[in-house]
């Protein structure tokens, strides 16, 4: 494992099984769930890409500057992208209720037509 | 489309995802061997330059500034969005307070230790968050993660079953508020470096000693800013998710 590129295929396999998820979700808030799941393989992807076998956390309140530590850019990316992230969930499920009190479904195949 | 139609797409389409992002994988620099620039640039000089020693809060906040104003208004907008799609629709009404009693005594039939322990842990969740935003620019944590904890003790009084004390303590108009102030605020903090120094976001307050609370320049009150408006953005949108659970359909 150390030293290889198999970690990556980890963020693959999510990125593909939330994507088989939402095409063949029968509920809106599994399929929301799904596409969480999707936004999560960007995470572990990116994280990933800055990890540093042996390193500590980039914060240097209790060790020097300069100690071996894994890349903040990366870490950063994700920090805002995860609150954001739980917000834009927020916004999908409140779309998904409003469709379930509309025509009394949470599922995406028993809606046909666009009502207005 | 048929369902087994659109499971047949999706089996083509992944198959062609997987070998391409296989291809990518194989040329990637190995895992656990970064390389570099930016990385190694910031750890060098991000303490010396900035006075923070959380590295990736100086970024989120300073380096990357701008960016993440972007990224708070998405958030301001999605909350915004959240409230604009849960709002009382013509064919919905409201319970009378008199029906919202009955109905909090038949649905939260909560066990004496669940609230308890929720009430317990409201002052120590709001103490740890607060702990998490100023501490942002030293130790792990900032505005982000701090006002996501701070949220959390709201959501206790829930938990105790006091969902009508928690429509009290949580009113929509101070919530309104706070995002705002707190949106506005981190904005305002990047003008003050564009009037006095001539870049949005330039720090031009003193930088102080590092390792203390009072170092980092305008990082902790941008911590503190981005705080205030997490903490209130997430509260309201759980707010009108459980506003939902009083509001019943008139027809059907």
């Amino acid at each position: 494992m150390r030293g290889g590129v198999l970690p990556y295929f980890l963020a693959g396999w999510l990125f593909l099984i939330g994507l088989y998820g939402v095409t063949t979700s029968r509920n809106f808030v599994q399929l929301v769930m799904c596409l969480s799941v999707v936004q999560s393989s960007t995470y572990v992807l990116i994280l990933e890409v800055g990890y540093r076998v042996g390193a500590t956390a980039p914060i240097y309140k209790d060790v020097p500057v300069g100690t071996r530590a894994v890349d903040p850019v990366v870490q950063s990316l994700v920090l805002t992208d995860i609150v954001v992230g739980v917000v834009v969930v927020a916004l999908i499920l409140s779309l998904a209720l409003q469709i379930h009190k509309r025509s009394e479904t949470v599922n995406p195949d028993d809606l046909h037509v666009m009502e207005g | 489309m048929t369902r087994r139609f659109r499971t047949v797409v999706f089996a083509v389409g992944a198959a062609g995802v997987a070998a391409f992002l296989a291809w990518g994988f194989a040329a990637t620099p190995k895992f656990g061997h970064y390389r570099g620039p930016y990385g190694n640039i910031l750890q060098k000089h991000g303490v010396q330059e900035r006075h923070a020693t959380n590295i990736v809060n100086a970024i989120v906040f300073d380096y990357r500034g701008i960016d993440t104003i972007g990224e708070e208004f998405i958030l301001f907008a999605a909350v915004m969005g959240v409230t604009l799609l849960l709002r009382r629709q013509r064919e919905e009404r409201e319970l009378g307070p008199a029906q919202e009693r009955a109905e909090e005594r038949t649905l939260l039939q909560t066990s004496d230790a669940v609230r308890v322990a929720s009430l317990a842990l409201i002052a120590p969740t709001e103490a740890l968050g607060m702990y998490v935003v100023v501490h942002g620019h030293l130790t792990p944590g900032g505005g982000f993660q701090g006002g996501l904890v701070l949220a959390a003790a709201p959501l206790f009084i829930y938990l105790a079953g006091r969902y009508l004390v928690f429509r009290t303590v949580n009113p929509v108009g101070i919530l309104d508020f706070g995002e705002g102030l707190g949106a506005g605020g981190f904005v305002a903090i990047g003008l003050i470096g564009l009037v006095s120094a001539a870049a949005f976001l330039q720090n031009v307050w003193p930088l102080g000693q590092v390792r203390s609370v009072f170092s980092g320049g305008m990082l902790p009150v941008i911590n503190l800013a981005v705080g205030l408006e997490v903490a209130a953005g997430v509260v309201l949108v759980v707010y009108e998710f459980l506003e939902q659970t009083l509001v019943v359909r008139s027809r059907g």
